[in-house]
């Protein structure tokens, strides 16, 4: 059993503060750059605890046995994403009651034809932009992830208690990760457009879902070999040994690369392509002066970073290396989230500055209470599992 | 002539790693063994370095992004570039580094390229797998589901063939040296 450490608890409380104030002072301040700055951290924890539901699907559908030892890290993980959805959900309606203007294309008016606001482009979506559609399409997708993320956890319990394979728990297992994968394939993708592509309304990329995927994969296996690392470091996790850490941080390696490939893929071609419609995205992005540095910046954190720092077997294989990689990684990673958003609803006008940073550490603080006390429900040592030992004696 | 050259054959992975284990700790020299298939931590219990393979992964591939980058130079910038400019979607392309970004797929698929032949080609030579090669595997059936170990003895080669058949060895034949 995992006991909350007394300086875990006043950290996490008091990052929890810290974003508390800087919220209050945030939106007191400049609402709109508030709400921004309230949906882009929300979508950066949301990511990692989804992709921990899709972590553990991933292992139940491939019967894979190496992250046995591990697997109570992202079954902790997952338990904040109920606290994330609910966030998004909040920010969508009220989004839908104009109290936020995240989503351009909600702005009164903005579809009829006559009225000063009318845009032909954004009209011609309604089929698909529309309030009901959007809430609801929202609403499926939080409902299943949450519901598949609570049947996949008490499903690893039950395994845990009886073991075995063939008709017992590990096999309904298998089932409830192969829907929810098929489900996430395509859920993945249009949250990716109704949560943060439709903020630049009249700009599309057919790749952004895997985009985004590949984000949420690469913070997602970042926290998780983090937390692994954290929890042994503690005395805890001691069957976890170095091969499973190497393997941990070779998916952080090659997630990073991904990421850095989608990335490229959808600037060089739409560098190449040099379409008004399609540049604009980037035009915001690379030439206003608030957001030029941090476009650069954030790509050579996500991809030169990793690529130099965890190329060798030697250096995936050494802790205090990867803990300083993934930590660049997360920060890459956030700022890149921050460019997801912000240029599109603060324009020239946005600053990552310290209103974003507190909110950030807000998030940081609740996120390690949720998974720390999650942590404590359940003993850290699993049982009864089919592949435990095959874990346990993983050899890379 | 007192060298012989023995070979054990072994029907389990499992028992030819142990074996081989056994053999070590007393400090035999094994020559070689012969296996269908990569057994999972024979190279470790055999005492082999680790292997180089890796470094002339990251060698070659440098290799390649320099070829990538100094061919495309050359094609679209220095040399073809220059006495046959071309426009493609009025992309700037007097300079390298205005064209970037059009350059990182061919830079990129040159390291590809580079590291993964160079690399097999390094592990054929180093394998001595060249064109017409024969077996070196003095059992066939090694190909097949049997393992073998090759050890050769100096002088009296009883207690040898004694421990090896209490390791697990099935049968123990030795090299026909008659016709060399």
């Amino acid at each position: 059993m995992y006991k909350i450490s007394k300086s875990s608890l006043i950290l996490s409380i008091s990052l929890i503060v810290i974003g508390l104030l800087s919220s209050i002072y945030a939106f007191m301040d400049d609402a709109h750059a508030a709400w921004t700055s309230l949906v882009f951290n929300n979508y950066f924890f949301l990511g990692i605890s989804i992709f921990a539901v899709f972590f553990v699907a991933l292992q139940h559908v491939a019967e894979a046995g190496w992250s046995t030892v591990i697997k109570r890290v992202p079954e902790a993980i997952m338990t904040f994403l109920p606290y994330a959805c609910g966030i998004m959900i909040f920010i969508v309606v009220a989004a839908l009651m104009h109290w936020n203007h995240i989503y351009h294309w909600l702005e009164p008016g903005i579809m009829t034809v006559g009225s000063e606001n009318y845009d032909k482009i954004i009209a011609g979506k309604e089929a698909y932009l529309n309030p009901i559609f959007f809430l609801v399409r929202s609403l499926i997708y939080v409902v299943v992830w949450i519901y598949c993320a609570k049947r996949l956890r008490d499903i690893s319990l039950q395994g845990d208690l009886e073991g075995g394979l063939g008709d017992k728990a590990y096999s309904k297992g298998i089932t409830v990760s192969a829907w929810f994968i098929v489900f996430f394939a395509v859920s993945s993708s249009m949250a990716a457009w109704d949560w943060i592509m439709s903020i630049d309304t009249h700009w599309f990329s057919t790749l952004f879902g895997w985009y985004i995927f590949s984000e949420w994969a690469a913070i997602g296996f970042t926290t998780i070999l983090l937390f692994c690392l954290f929890l042994r470091k503690q005395g805890y996790l001691q069957d976890l040994n170095q091969s499973i850490i190497h393997d941990l941080g070779k998916w952080v390696f090659a997630f990073s690369v991904v990421w850095t490939y989608m990335w490229f893929s959808q600037f060089m071609l739409i560098w190449y392509a040099n379409i008004p419609e399609e540049v604009t995205y980037f035009m915001e992005r690379i030439e206003l002066p608030n957001y030029n540095f941090l476009f650069w910046f954030s790509a050579g954190l996500n991809f030169v970073v990793p690529t130099i720092v965890l190329m060798s077997r030697d250096s995936k294989r050494n802790s205090n290396n990867l803990i300083v990689a993934c930590i660049v990684i997360l920060i890459g990673h956030w700022i890149n989230s921050y460019l997801l958003f912000a240029p599109g609803t603060l324009h020239d006008h946005g600053h990552l500055g310290f209103k974003e940073i507190g909110m950030g550490l807000g998030f940081v603080g609740l996120f390690l209470l949720i998974v720390f006390r999650s942590l404590t429900t359940r003993s850290l040592e699993i049982k009864h599992h089919p592949f435990l030992e095959e874990s346990k004696h993983l050899h890379t | 002539m007192n060298k012989k050259v023995l070979y054990a054959i072994f029907d389990d992975e499992e028992i030819l790693l142990e074996s081989v284990k056994v053999l070590r700790s007393k400090e035999i020299e094994i020559e070689e063994v012969y296996s269908p298939f990569p057994v999972h931590g024979l190279d470790h219990a055999l005492g082999f370095k680790e292997t180089r393979m890796a470094i002339t992964a990251f060698i070659y591939g440098c290799i390649g992004l320099s070829f990538g980058g100094l061919l495309i130079y050359y094609i679209m910038i220095s040399g073809v570039g220059k006495s046959w400019p071309m426009n493609i979607g009025g992309k700037p392309n007097f300079t390298f580094y205005q064209n970037f970004p059009a350059f990182v797929p061919i830079m990129f698929e040159c390291t590809v390229l580079f590291a993964g032949h160079l690399m097999s080609l390094t592990y054929f030579f180093r394998n001595k797998l060249y064109p017409g090669a024969t077996t070196k595997s003095p059992d066939p059936r090694t190909t097949d589901d049997k393992f073998l170990m090759e050890i050769i003895v100096e002088g009296d080669d009883k207690k040898m063939r004694k421990l090896l058949k209490e390791t697990g060895a099935s049968e123990i034949n030795e090299k026909d040296t008659d016709n060399e």
